[in-house]
């Protein structure tokens, strides 16, 4: 791995010599685990670790309910109740798998909103952002996918408006829709090929994830004050480092103990707390329910998409200049997505000079106001879309543009930044005067 | 109808995202809260009240409504109602005929077979998961924070639901639709099921609607959730063990990082 320089795996015995010419695996796993890791990380930084156990935990628990699971139209509900029945301890496999992917969904936006505070996205860590952003979008195509093979009302009737989406492209979104889903309608076929792919995403998220790593672990961790490790010899990166095998392994497990301990009594004491109740009642295509509503993960996104009616001006001058082409549907479709690609450009949308939000006072509201933004979006996606629900979800989706678009452009302009220590060794010591000055 | 047509084009502009959704609002929807005994972290199935339940739902439910996906062996096994083997398949036996394929023909139930299901003109939707399907209050202001505390409340809504009848009722297109104050539009076509002494119970409750509807609100959380007991224990088991595992990291962790940032050994 290039980047900070560190001591690097040397075979000892006769048989690692011989294998480290023919396959140097032990060293990959050696510098893997032994990454000069800023030794001035704070608690924001084990989200990784929990995102990582929550794949292993999906795939795993996934795996096992495949055994008992039948993707069939007539089969599918009641398999669902075979394992939470009769299979053993099929109930709580379950119900982890169910609560997992909440698990994982609270556990990635933390992530992200940390990236987004500490400016973990800007130079030179792009790359890693955008597989981010790319591993993220799959993991909402997987919990969606995983949430229709119930086949529960919501399963059913969230399958046909979220399918209904790509039907809102112009010219051939119909088509596309048909393709998506096998047929004119969600059926049999929907539910096979959604099982299928929902078995298939996770391995490409793993592979996501290992590249995901590999560019961080070639430009290093970011931190807290943004400044990067100094990296002209050794010994001077390990004034700022400390190595990720045991130091950071040992104080993610802990936090991750205590994630779990959470997830744990949720699993345990109220498992279907974060479900729908619709969703025990078998797919019906002849009887809508009163209100269809996304997971609560796809909520900010979901009121997006429908803050944008036809009675906003700026939805009707794009419709005017295309010749409604765009129409109101498509318009809130493009919203949606483009809520999730503006966060991917923030990289290049950022023009401050300063990294962490710690040392930009003016940036640190807006961020609040975000992460604000953020829930109160959360919670009106689940509301109806009556006065003044339809005024707070346009002002929200809004102002999450104008985060992205105007804001960050701005703030780097204009906001006069604080000036972060100059080495990470000097902010651990403001921290922890008693720290000796050079690590061994 | 006209108020199954308001539905059908509410739920049709919740479709189509882009219009203005209302939520028909109105009467129904009013759930009491009720204190059953498998609430909360420590709550726990009451025996005798899912036996009374089990009565219940035999005598007057059954008669529209299958519990499909219930084995009759669970009542027995563990976390079922507390009966024997012998005692459930004399029972099934007795009460409940299955189509059996490999005969071709009716026959009397086995304690493996499912509680049967009950279709046809008529008849009402199957109650096996209807505790889950259904909930309390999610509020205040679509926070959910009266479920986090109260429970789901599906059991709740159950036992609202079958006191609920206010007596007025409505001819709607033939149709008769009867006032209930649970149920979501406020008119529902069943008609109040529950009296004073409908079924006699063997421990000597008295038998009022209010403790017959709390009875079966109650058995129909268990036949929706058999498992609940198991699943509490193996949430204190786990919760217990984390809450050893993360002391023990805890002090690795600080022990780990002492030289780094005291500049000496931690003492335990």
């Amino acid at each position: 791995m290039a980047g900070i320089p560190h001591d690097h795996y040397e075979p000892q015995s006769g048989f690692g010599k011989w294998l480290h010419k023919r396959l140097p695996i032990v060293s990959l796993a050696y510098d893997t685990l032994m990454i000069p890791t800023p030794k001035n990380l704070n608690w924001w930084w084990i989200w990784g670790i929990v995102l990582a156990f929550c794949l292993v935990l999906q795939i795993v628990t996934g795996i096992i309910l495949v055994m008992h699971y039948t993707p069939h139209v007539d089969m599918a509900f009641a398999s669902i109740e075979h394992i939470m029945r009769n299979v053993n301890g099929g109930f709580f496999l379950r119900y982890l798998h169910m609560n997992g992917a909440s698990l994982f969904f609270v556990a990635v936006y933390i992530h992200m909103f940390r990236g987004l505070f500490y400016g973990s996205y800007k130079a030179p860590r792009e790359v890693t952002w955008i597989i981010g952003m790319l591993i993220y979008l799959v993991m909402m195509a997987t919990g969606f996918l995983g949430y229709v093979l119930p086949w529960g009302q919501m399963s059913f009737w969230g399958a046909t408006v979220i399918t209904g989406l790509f039907g809102a492209i112009p010219f051939v979104g119909d088509e596309i829709q048909t393709w998506l889903l096998g047929g004119p309608a969600v059926g049999n076929a929907t539910l096979n090929r959604f099982f299928s792919l929902h078995y298939l995403l996770p391995f490409v998220i793993a592979a996501l994830v290992a590249v995901h790593i590999w560019a961080f672990h070639t430009t290093g961790n970011n931190n807290p004050t943004g400044v990067e490790v100094r990296r002209g010899s050794k010994d001077e990166a390990k004034k700022d480092t400390l190595p990720f095998w045991p130091y950071f392994v040992i104080k993610d497990l802990f936090a991750l103990a205590i994630v779990l301990l959470i997830f744990w009594a949720i699993v345990g004491f109220m498992p279907n707390y974060l479900g729908h109740p619709d969703n025990y009642i078998e797919a019906n295509p002849l009887a809508t329910p009163a209100h269809i509503v996304p997971e609560w993960y796809y909520l900010p996104f979901y009121a997006i998409l429908r803050a944008f009616t036809a009675d906003v001006w700026a939805v009707q001058l794009v419709s005017w200049i295309t010749g409604g082409i765009i129409d109101a549907k498509f318009f809130g479709v493009l919203a949606m997505f483009g809520a999730i690609f503006v966060m991917a450009l923030a990289p290049w949308l950022d023009t401050s000079s300063v990294r962490s939000g710690k040392y930009r006072p003016a940036f640190k509201w807006w961020f609040r106001l975000l992460v604000i933004d953020f829930i109160v979006l959360m919670w009106v996606g689940a509301r109806d879309t009556n006065f003044p629900h339809d005024w707070i979800s346009l002002i929200g989706a809004t102002y999450w543009f104008a985060y992205f678009l105007v804001i960050l452009p701005l703030l780097g302009v204009f906001e006069k930044p604080e000036t972060p220590p100059e080495t990470i060794e000097e902010d651990f010591k403001e921290h922890y005067p008693d720290a000796p000055t050079a690590a061994e | 109808m006209i108020r199954k047509l308001t539905l059908t084009a509410v739920t049709a502009a919740t479709l189509a995202f882009g219009g203005t959704a209302a939520v028909a609002a109105g009467e129904g929807g009013h759930i009491e809260d009720i204190a059953f005994s498998f609430e909360g972290p420590f709550g726990t199935y009451d025996e005798a009240q899912l036996q009374r339940g089990l009565k219940v739902y035999d005598q007057v439910c059954r008669a529209c409504h299958g519990l499909q996906y219930v084995p009759i062996r669970s009542l027995y096994e563990p976390g079922g109602l507390g009966y024997s083997e012998d005692e459930v398949r004399a029972w099934a036996a007795e009460n409940y005929e299955v189509y059996d394929d490999t005969i071709d023909d009716w026959r009397p139930a086995l304690p493996r077979d499912n509680f049967p299901a009950v279709t046809g003109e008529g008849m009402g939707p199957d109650l096996s998961l209807m505790a889950k399907a259904r909930a309390g209050f999610h509020g205040p202001a679509g926070t959910g924070i009266n479920q986090l505390v109260k429970g789901m409340g599906g059991a709740e809504y159950i036992a609202n639901f079958l006191t609920g009848f206010t007596g007025e009722e409505n001819e709607v297109a033939g149709q008769y639709l009867y006032e209930n104050t649970a149920f979501e539009g406020g008119w529902v076509s069943m008609a109040p099921q529950l009296f004073d002494g409908l079924v006699e119970y063997d421990d000597g409750t008295e038998a009022t609607p209010e403790q017959m509807a709390e009875d079966v609100a109650a058995f129909l959380m268990w036949t929706a959730e058999p498992k609940m007991m198991a699943r509490k224990q193996a949430g204190f088991v786990g919760v217990i063990m984390l809450v050893i595992l993360a002391s023990l990291l805890y002090l690795t962790n600080k022990k780990l990082w002492a030289p780094h940032k005291y500049g000496k050994e931690m003492d335990l």
